[in-house]
């Protein structure tokens, strides 16, 4: 029986020396036919593993207990949900969710309300210069031109009054940005909540381990990953890809959409 | 020419939308899902679908699947805009008849040459 000695606790050694202590006494027994020497010292033998796994399985709940108080939640509390470190993780995230449809939002609104503004200064100045280069080419009544004056004048408040506008709107834009401060470190937070977790787990883990040994259970680690393989099913999605410059069957840009597009007829 | 936009995030939607608005296409829809696209395409004579494909209750992938497979639509020219790029995903959307695909992030200028290849090889 063959495991890692370094992982055995105190109450598994107490049983290995007890089958040490009987052993000798146990095969002579049944070297001399007393058998009834011989269920005596099994009893005892027996009695002493029942003890170990008493002591062995109460090390383990509470062990078990500590874990779910690291979760931060009993159960039985009626707040537990609220209390949990996964809601409060997908909180965080929907605010994140939140702040940055908000901010995008905000960012168009003063985009949309900007362009109008460009469109006409250039749609007017374009006219302008056209009757500009006919007066310069001194192809312009006099009154014609009283009336381009009095367009040039009112171009050039115009577009005073409209720059101002504009310059008001791209500050705007730029503080709008300022949701990736906060979305950033409620991201932060929840990357080390999820750690935490994962360590938490990692405990859980360990322990049920350690409750297979004492029970003698042995699961096959090649079923296991067997059950857990996820199928891969390219109908649903994966969503952006973050490490897609280190990995061959991801594309990195438009360009390589469509060569490979087009490297296959389409 | 009447144009519908489909995705679960409305900002895409509205960026798509003006993108579509700067290059003179003004007559255009919104859906949130597959789901409630495919009766607005079934009804509404659209002459154009531009899709995401991660969506939650019906995908861009089965949208399109299931208008190829309508008899008043599977000529519709569809146009995707994803996240998804992996090189398995655009082949499966290219075997399943998506006439163009165009990868997030994207520039106006990618949108404006994927729309206007589409109808180039529509009307040749």
């Amino acid at each position: 029986m063959q495991h890692d000695k370094s992982s055995e606790t105190e109450f598994e050694a107490e049983f290995e020396a007890a089958v040490a202590l009987h052993a000798p006494q146990l095969q002579q027994s049944f070297a001399q036919g007393d058998l009834q020497e011989a269920t005596r010292i099994i009893a005892q033998i027996s009695q002493v593993r029942e003890r170990t796994l008493y002591l062995e399985v109460g090390r383990l709940t509470r062990e078990l207990h500590n874990a779910i108080i690291d979760f931060d939640i009993d159960p039985r509390n009626p707040h537990a949900q609220e209390m949990s470190q996964i809601t409060d993780a997908s909180e965080r995230l929907q605010y994140v969710v939140n702040m940055t449809d908000q901010a995008a939002n905000s960012a168009i609104d003063l985009v949309e309300k900007s362009a109008p503004l460009v469109t006409y200064i250039s749609y007017e100045a374009q006219s302008l210069t056209a009757d500009w280069q006919r007066f310069m080419r001194r192809d312009m009544q006099a009154d014609e031109f009283r009336l381009l004056a009095k367009r040039i004048e009112a171009f050039l408040l115009r577009s005073l009054h409209d720059s101002d506008q504009l310059s008001a709107n791209l500050n705007e834009i730029m503080m709008a940005q300022g949701f990736q401060d906060l979305t950033g470190q409620v991201i932060k937070r929840v990357m080390t909540l999820i750690a935490d977790i994962e360590s938490n787990l990692v405990k859980l883990m360990v322990m049920a381990g350690q409750v297979d040994r004492v029970v003698g259970i042995e699961h096959s680690a090649e079923d296991l990953r067997k059950k857990h393989h996820k199928k891969n099913n390219s109908n649903t999605g994966e969503g952006p890809q973050i490490h897609a410059d280190k990995l061959d069957n991801v594309v990195t840009d438009q360009v390589d959409v469509d060569d490979l597009l087009s490297s296959l007829g389409f | 020419m009447k144009i519908l936009i489909v995705d679960d995030f409305s900002t895409m939607r509205r960026i798509i939308k003006n993108l579509l608005r700067d290059l003179g296409f003004t007559n255009t829809a919104e859906a949130d899902d597959g789901a409630t696209a495919l009766p607005m395409l079934q009804s509404g004579n659209f002459d154009f679908l531009v899709t995401d494909w991660n969506m939650p209750i019906m995908n861009g992938l089965d949208l399109l699947r299931e208008v190829r497979a309508d008899d008043k639509l599977k000529h519709l020219p569809v146009l995707m805009v994803t996240a998804e790029a992996k090189r398995d995903q655009i082949i499966t959307a290219a075997q399943a008849g998506v006439n163009g695909y165009v990868v997030k992030p994207f520039t106006a200028d990618t949108l404006k040459d994927k729309i206007e290849k589409i109808f180039e090889r529509v009307n040749g």
